[in-house]
């Protein structure tokens, strides 16, 4: 069995293949026991965890804090309005101070795209990237490869399209990495006000009609148009960006074809997705919110087993 | 030193053999109990076990899992090698079960301690027994002792005993003097 390559994980990007699936092997461990009746093991039983999150969010902290619960780790959490946060020496100072309790490892949400990066560099401990602004956000991509990989064997010339607001969306970016190291095509499709000049240096095509990209694709994932990140010039009406992107049965019984359908969550029904078809058979919405418990498991164990032996 | 054959293939044949029996007299039908192999040198071993008891039994009932007991270990910190997991393939509740443990080797007894543990982690069984097929007396480092034993052997901590096997079944058990791969 190998070590992770990596000390932190801050993005995607710099995941090599067996990397990822080392994740993943351990997650599918993790997976058979989050289904045990006790779903607790007693491994990290010396290892401490702050959560620190600088920007509001339910679903990641308590999928972070499942998980490390159920590794039977520490846990100590820390929430700041982002309002009252400013990078740099408060940032250092606040995690200096949960530093001082002898936390092993840090799950940081931050506003500022190369937080965690800078956290990384400036203390001793671990860090676990759990969305930094725009800029990633690994263990969702993760959770979200791993849930496309119980659907197909292997991701490698499948054609997965990412649809929405990909501007503001961290969950984008590490997807777009995660999906091309396991040797995926992706495609980006929304407004153009919503996709970034430089996307197309990642490797990704670009469409601005879903039902060509939905004729194109294999999976989709349909991103929550991040309505506190716009600004007026991106989405000038939310009913223009409904009629012309939202993932209806219409459209799905249009194409024709059995696409897998996903969404990182939290979900604005009748927005981005229409209730029926993430709700639908197509949809792996909640098996990508149970595998978020058992990859997020597997990232802590990694690096935890990493730490003891540096 | 040059390495000590304990079994050869035709006496682990026979322990086996013996081994099935003393369960067979044991337990007779096998209702309401399980064979639980600890991964993953007890999976193999409990699989052949399982074999030999249902080829005794022919109308036995003897259910086989399999139990992984890494996330349960004492050592997560003090390891310096990477942890492997291996799966744990229980299709049957464990609870109110007679169930034997297996395992090819018994050391220190911390594996069996971790397996303790996993068990009753899935549940309240109505006893838990230990088989091993070899037992490094004097080596205990916990109160462990087995119930069923293949072999005794007397080793100090620099040796090691590892049991051989291929496709078509053991080989042979082994004692060897330990070298640190590094």
């Amino acid at each position: 069995m190998k070590d992770i390559s990596v000390k932190h994980l801050l993005g995607t990007e710099h995941l090599s293949k067996k990397d990822i699936e080392l994740i993943f092997e351990w997650a599918s461990h993790f997976k058979e026991i989050i289904n045990r009746p006790i779903k607790k093991v007693p491994t990290l039983r010396d290892i401490t965890i702050a959560n620190i999150f600088f920007e509001n969010s339910t679903r990641t902290k308590l999928s972070f804090e499942l998980a490390e619960k159920r590794l039977s780790a520490d846990v100590v959490n820390f929430s700041a309005g982002a309002s009252s946060v400013k990078k740099g020496e408060t940032l250092i100072d606040t995690v200096n101070n949960i530093l001082a309790m002898k936390v092993d490892i840090i799950v940081m949400r931050h506003p500022e795209p190369g937080a965690a990066l800078f956290l990384s560099k400036n203390v001793d401990s671990r860090v676990i990237n759990a969305g930094d602004g725009t800029h990633e956000h690994p263990t969702q991509a993760l959770l979200d490869s791993f849930s496309l990989l119980e659907r197909f064997e292997s991701l490698k010339g499948k054609r997965i399209a990412i649809v929405g607001d990909i501007k503001h969306s961290r969950v984008a970016l590490s997807n777009i990495h995660c999906l091309k190291t396991l040797g995926a095509e992706v495609q980006v499709c929304g407004p153009s006000t919503l996709i970034p000049k430089y996307i197309d240096t990642l490797g990704v095509s670009v469409s601005h009609d879903l039902e060509e990209t939905m004729r194109w694709a294999d999976g989709l994932n349909m991103l929550r148009i991040q309505l506190e990140r716009q600004e007026q010039s991106n989405l000038p009406s939310l009913r223009d960006y409904t009629l012309k992107y939202q993932l209806n049965r219409d459209l799905m019984d249009k194409v024709g074809k059995d696409l897998v359908v996903m969404h990182p969550g939290p979900i604005n029904r009748g927005v981005e997705i229409t209730s029926e078809l993430a709700d639908s058979d197509s949809s792996i919405i909640l098996d990508q919110v149970e595998n978020g418990v058992a990859i997020r498991m597997a990232v802590i164990f990694l690096l935890a087993q990493q730490l003891n032996r540096n | 030193m040059r390495p000590v054959t304990i079994l050869d293939s035709k006496q682990l044949d026979l322990t086996l053999n013996r081994l099935a029996f003393q369960l067979v007299e044991r337990y007779l039908d096998f209702d309401g109990t399980a064979i639980i192999g600890l991964q993953r040198t007890g999976a193999f071993l409990s699989e052949a076990l399982v074999d030999k008891v249902r080829g005794i039994r022919k109308d036995c009932k003897v259910e086989h899992g399999l139990l992984d007991v890494t996330f349960y270990r004492d050592d997560f910190g003090r390891r310096d090698k990477p942890l492997a997991a291996a799966s744990t393939e229980l299709d049957f509740p464990i609870e109110q079960k007679r169930i034997i443990l297996v395992d090819d080797v018994l050391y220190t007894g911390r594996t069996i301690r971790a397996a303790l543990d996993a068990l009753v982690s899935l549940g309240r069984p109505a006893s838990v027994e230990l088989l091993v097929l070899i037992d490094r007396r004097f080596s205990r480092q916990l109160p462990i002792e087995p119930s069923y034993t293949g072999q005794m052997v007397d080793s100090i901590a620099t040796q090691h005993v590892q049991v051989e096997w291929d496709e078509k079944g053991f080989q042979k058990a082994v004692l060897f003097e330990k070298v640190d791969k590094g």
